[in-house]
């Protein structure tokens, strides 16, 4: 019983780290209809950052953190501009495509500057703390909170405020939103920025308890994907349950089936989804 | 047959130069190289079919490729039977694998596909790396043999090996140009621009799109086993995402739906890797961006721009001859009308 909620925790505090990559993931898919693979990139580049401006300037964790939210967010805003804009009336494979050599780009760039070593991340906030019977680091703990705290905050954004509401009228209908005057390519920015911001912010809180390395965004990505192919492409609400479900997926793989194959449960969920719904779990003709 | 007359002078000058390479310049590194890259070409030719000719953008082919070569691996290392029966073997294993694979991905359309595949690529790669009773794990397969003889032919030399991948390559190039200009390839090509409208002309496009996905992987695995007897030694990073990355940029680079793009593109690109040799771990810093570059410029790469240059330029003398003409034309009715007035 012990293993099995200290396994449940795990699964809580994996499922967040990925339902914040997902979001970022799913906006971008939302309103621009594109597939970013370079989204694991990014989150690459959030860890390698907020890392670099602990170690060179002692920054302290949360102004780190702020810093590669705010680079990365930009970072994805001129992917907007200088990749994404162009191809608007591209066939779709051409988005894939740009993205794929984006990926390929950041990867070697954060190779050349930060070199292919594996590196750790130290925080304040390694102690081990005791709750209700079971261990964890209190990095852990923050993560959870860190993660379910901007999740609130989105929502609130998205339903609550102006500006939110244009990006979800967009995601609606594109041509709907620019007939009452949003300003689509406006909105397009923000949601790249809000996408790269969730990623660093992600890539800062996990990468404690995991290692830095230019790689480190591969198997995120994909994972993220097959969340988002399970929660709908384009839904918040999806992404989120997504995440929550293939983190404990995961947890519970790896202590009671096979630590090895725990990377191969995402997929093998993704390939049974498809093979019965080819269009995802909560494809959006449903709603 | 227009096309391939029409460009004869090109298929020639390449053939001769590939078969006289080796006594012009008899540098075994060279070699190498080349032989590697015609490797590298044959499974460009099978994703160009796929995602070129019908627009499925399929990320698995590095998983297809590492299948054929651990096929052919396994089959010549551990149950030592003739070389030329397990090249065939893994071939059929591949697109055996690539149809059960495919009949399920092909349900699935555009980025769902994309990434359905990219999974199943995954999927491969970590099954290779894994399992590690089968297939060696991480520390590989080693002691692959060389091709068997056939009759007086031996596959020991590097040479030889040149010739015989050259082979497989001009077969590939063969049955590609084939498949384009048949009725077959016109009917992927209808499923590329619109499917919808294929199947409402009686297209039968899953029928279609299964078959193009076997054939695909049917060279992806002729290239992987080919690979596993030349380099003799395989390892699980054969299937890794990265691979598949490195078939992207070939097959854009060269011109994605044309039939000499996978030619000229892994050719371009593996010989500037190889002067770019002290890159080799940043080169994609440059190709990166060339990539994204490409497909916002130049979508259809070298090739394309080549075939859009001499159209507009045909286009052009078409015009100017016509222009010519008419003015011609108008002149003898003037006179005319001047002899009638007159």
């Amino acid at each position: 019983m012990d293993i099995l909620t200290q396994q449940l925790f795990n699964g809580l505090t994996i499922g967040s780290v990925y339902s914040l990559v997902a979001l970022g993931l799913t906006l971008v898919y939302g309103i621009l209809h594109i597939p970013n693979f370079a989204h694991g990139a990014l989150y690459m580049l959030g860890a390698y950052i907020t890392l670099t401006m602990m170690l060179l300037w002692g920054v302290h964790y949360w102004i780190a953190m702020a810093v590669s939210v705010l680079v990365v967010g930009l970072l994805g805003v001129l992917m907007d501009r200088l990749v994404f804009h162009p191809l608007r009336n591209a066939p779709p494979i051409h988005d894939k495509i740009a993205a794929i050599g984006i990926l390929l780009f950041l990867e070697a760039f954060a190779q050349l500057i930060w070199g292919a070593d594996y590196r750790t991340m130290e925080t304040p906030y390694g102690q081990v703390i005791d709750i209700f019977g079971m261990t964890a680091t209190t990095q852990r703990v923050l993560i959870n909170i860190g993660a379910i705290a901007v999740m609130i905050l989105l929502y609130l954004f998205l339903k609550k405020t102006y500006i939110g509401s244009t990006i979800i009228a967009m995601a609606q209908n594109r041509e709907g939103a620019h007939l009452v005057g949003i300003n689509t390519n406006k909105v397009a920015m923000l949601t790249f920025m809000i996408s790269g911001g969730l990623a660093a912010i992600a890539a800062s809180l996990s990468a404690p308890i995991n290692l830095v390395f230019p790689g480190m965004g591969h198997l995120v990505i994909l994972k993220a994907f097959v969340i988002i192919i399970l929660g709908g492409m384009g839904s918040v609400p999806g992404a989120i349950l997504g995440g929550y479900i293939l983190g404990f997926t995961e947890s519970l793989g790896a202590t009671y089936i096979s630590n090895d194959y725990k990377d191969i449960i995402a997929f093998l969920l993704l390939v049974v989804i498809l093979s019965i719904k080819p269009k995802g779990l909560f494809s959006r003709e449903d709603f | 047959m227009g096309s391939l007359l029409k460009n004869r002078g090109w298929v020639i000058g390449a053939l001769a130069v590939a078969i006289l390479f080796p006594f012009v310049l008899p540098n075994a590194y060279f070699l190498h190289i080349l032989t590697l890259a015609f490797i590298w070409m044959i499974a460009v030719y099978g994703l160009n079919l796929l995602a070129g000719y019908t627009g499925y953008l399929s990320l698995a082919h590095a998983g297809f490729f590492a299948i054929g070569a651990y096929a052919l691996g396994l089959l010549t290392v551990k149950t030592e039977i003739n070389y030329w029966l397990a090249l065939v073997l893994a071939c059929l294993i591949t697109s055996a694998i690539g149809a059960v694979v495919g009949l399920v991905a092909l349900r699935t359309r555009e980025h769902f596909f994309a990434i359905y595949t990219l999974c199943v690529g995954y999927i491969i790669y970590l099954v290779i790396d894994k399992w590690d009773g089968l297939t060696g794990g991480v520390r590989g397969l080693i002691g692959i043999p060389v091709p068997s003889n056939i009759g007086p032919l031996s596959f020991e030399t590097p040479l030889s090996q040149y010739y015989l991948v050259l082979f497989f390559l001009i077969f590939t190039v063969l049955v590609m140009y084939r498949i384009v200009h048949s009725l077959t390839g016109r009917t992927f090509i209808a499923i590329r621009n619109s499917e919808d409208l294929a199947q409402t002309i009686g297209i039968s496009t899953m029928k279609n799109k299964l078959l193009v996905f076997v054939l695909s992987t049917f060279f992806a695995g002729l290239a992987g086993a080919l690979y596993a007897s030349f380099i003799r030694f395989i390892g699980p990073d054969i299937g890794y995402i990265t691979i598949i990355f490195d078939l992207l940029t070939y097959l854009l680079v060269g011109g994605i739906g044309t039939l000499a793009g996978p030619i000229v593109g892994t050719f371009l690109i593996v010989a500037v890797s190889q002067s770019l040799q002290f890159l080799q771990d940043y080169r994609m810093l440059i190709f990166g961006p060339l990539l994204t570059l490409l497909i916002i410029f130049y979508p259809r790469g070298i090739v394309g721009a080549y075939y859009d240059w001499r159209m507009k330029h045909t286009a052009k003398k078409v015009k100017r001859t016509r222009k010519e003409q008419r003015y011609f034309e108008s002149e003898t009715v003037d006179a005319e009308k001047k002899v009638k007035e007159g």
